[in-house]
């Protein structure tokens, strides 16, 4: 009994000296899981394309619309949730999804 | 991470004087390139070290749009032209791509043959319930009932399926799948390519412009539908009554064994016969 009290004791000593610090910092992530929202951009290849309509009829999330001439456009790519449904069912290799990266500078386009 | 279709496009086409291809809006041929593309690029196999053989129709036109070793060959005689190839040089990764016509009608004497024989080759197989290219005639995958250019009235014969043909005829893996299932097919040719034997994956496909428009089945996008609503996983399609199975297709691995392989028992006949020689 006593000899676990004993190092009960020390280890809180060692921590409050040693890893004090780290063992805090790691309990404020874990209280606060901050996941980025992953962004995509999707791009049509229009001089491949023959606008069969397989990309705007089957996309999950209705974003992908037809132009003036029947090829596909985004209407809005903040909503894309990057499922490559388009990309893998596209016959034409007109359709290319990446995910978006950050832009460093401010004139980035 | 999946492969970007840019890469891929740079990587395997021949995208700088063959494109946009000859295929209708909304094929199925070019869902299936993709997917082989895929996977091939999934397996890491060097382009020189990939032999691929096509027959007549929609489909043998994939080998001049792709940057591989390739051969366009006579109606029916893909899998003939591949057995040769893979027999001269074994080391190839030789895949055949057909049509239903192409495999079952003109080919089809070569198609159980080399599925018996179980030679290290890999069967693509595009299945469009149709002659696409030829004008709409029926083939011997159009199902009972349905019309084309000389089926005016319904068609009165039935329908086989090449997947449980292979399977009887002894191929040692055969998977199918369907135009919509598109992952799947990428997952099933990287199993095929893999496999050591005779490895043959069915794709249902849609003519929608031949097949699709005489049978009222609607565009690309409804025949896609449709192929989302019938199709069922092997493991599902076990469970159910063959009542509840009539018009559904099962996908997925239906054969997956271990089957000597032709190649490689010739090779043990040779050192056998060669063995006997010395003594003597």
């Amino acid at each position: 009994m006593f000899r676990y009290l004993l190092f009960f004791y020390l280890g809180n000593k060692m921590t409050e000296k040693g890893t004090g610090k780290k063992a805090a910092t790691k309990k404020s992530s874990r209280k606060t899981p901050v996941k980025k929202k992953k962004h995509y951009d999707v791009s049509f290849y229009h001089d491949w394309c023959k606008a069969c309509g397989i990309c705007m009829a089957f996309c999950p999330q209705k974003i992908i619309e037809a132009g003036k001439n029947g090829k596909p456009g985004m209407m809005n790519s903040d909503k894309c949730v990057g499922c490559r449904f388009c990309e893998i069912h596209c016959p034409d290799f007109a359709i290319t999804v990446s995910e978006r990266k950050s832009k460093k500078r401010a004139n980035d386009v | 991470m999946p492969i970007p279709a840019q890469a891929l496009r740079h990587e395997y086409l021949r995208h700088n004087k063959k494109f946009p291809h000859v295929w209708c809006p909304g094929c199925g041929n070019g869902i299936v390139m993709g997917a082989l593309l895929r996977a091939i690029s999934k397996l890491n196999i060097e382009k020189d070290d990939i032999v691929l053989a096509s027959g007549i129709g929609c489909s043998g036109r994939m080998p001049t749009y792709l940057d591989f070793n390739t051969l366009h060959t006579t109606h029916g005689r893909a899998l003939t032209f591949a057995t040769g190839v893979k027999l001269a040089n074994p080391a190839m990764n030789v895949i055949a791509i057909m049509g239903d016509g192409d495999s079952t009608a003109i080919g089809g004497n070569h198609f159980i043959h080399a599925a018996r024989r179980n030679l290290n080759l890999t069967a693509i197989i595009i299945n469009n319930s149709i002659y696409g290219m030829t004008g709409g005639q029926y083939s011997p995958t159009t199902p009972f009932g349905s019309k084309s250019t000389t089926s005016v009235y319904g068609h009165i014969e039935h329908a086989f399926s090449i997947a449980e043909l292979a399977v009887t005829a002894g191929a040692s893996f055969v998977a199918r799948s369907t135009v919509y299932h598109a992952d799947l097919i990428d997952r099933l040719i990287e199993q095929a390519v893999k496999k050591r034997g005779f490895a043959v994956v069915e794709v249902i496909s849609n003519c929608h412009i031949q097949y699709g428009r005489r049978n009222k089945l609607g565009g690309a996008v409804d025949m896609l539908k449709s192929f989302k609503e019938q199709a069922i996983t092997v493991s599902r399609a076990a469970k159910m009554s063959p009542e509840e199975l009539e018009g559904k297709t099962t996908i997925g691995v239906l054969a997956d064994r271990e089957i000597p392989i032709s190649t490689e028992e010739y090779i043990k006949v040779r050192e056998q016969a060669r063995a006997q020689k010395e003594k003597v």
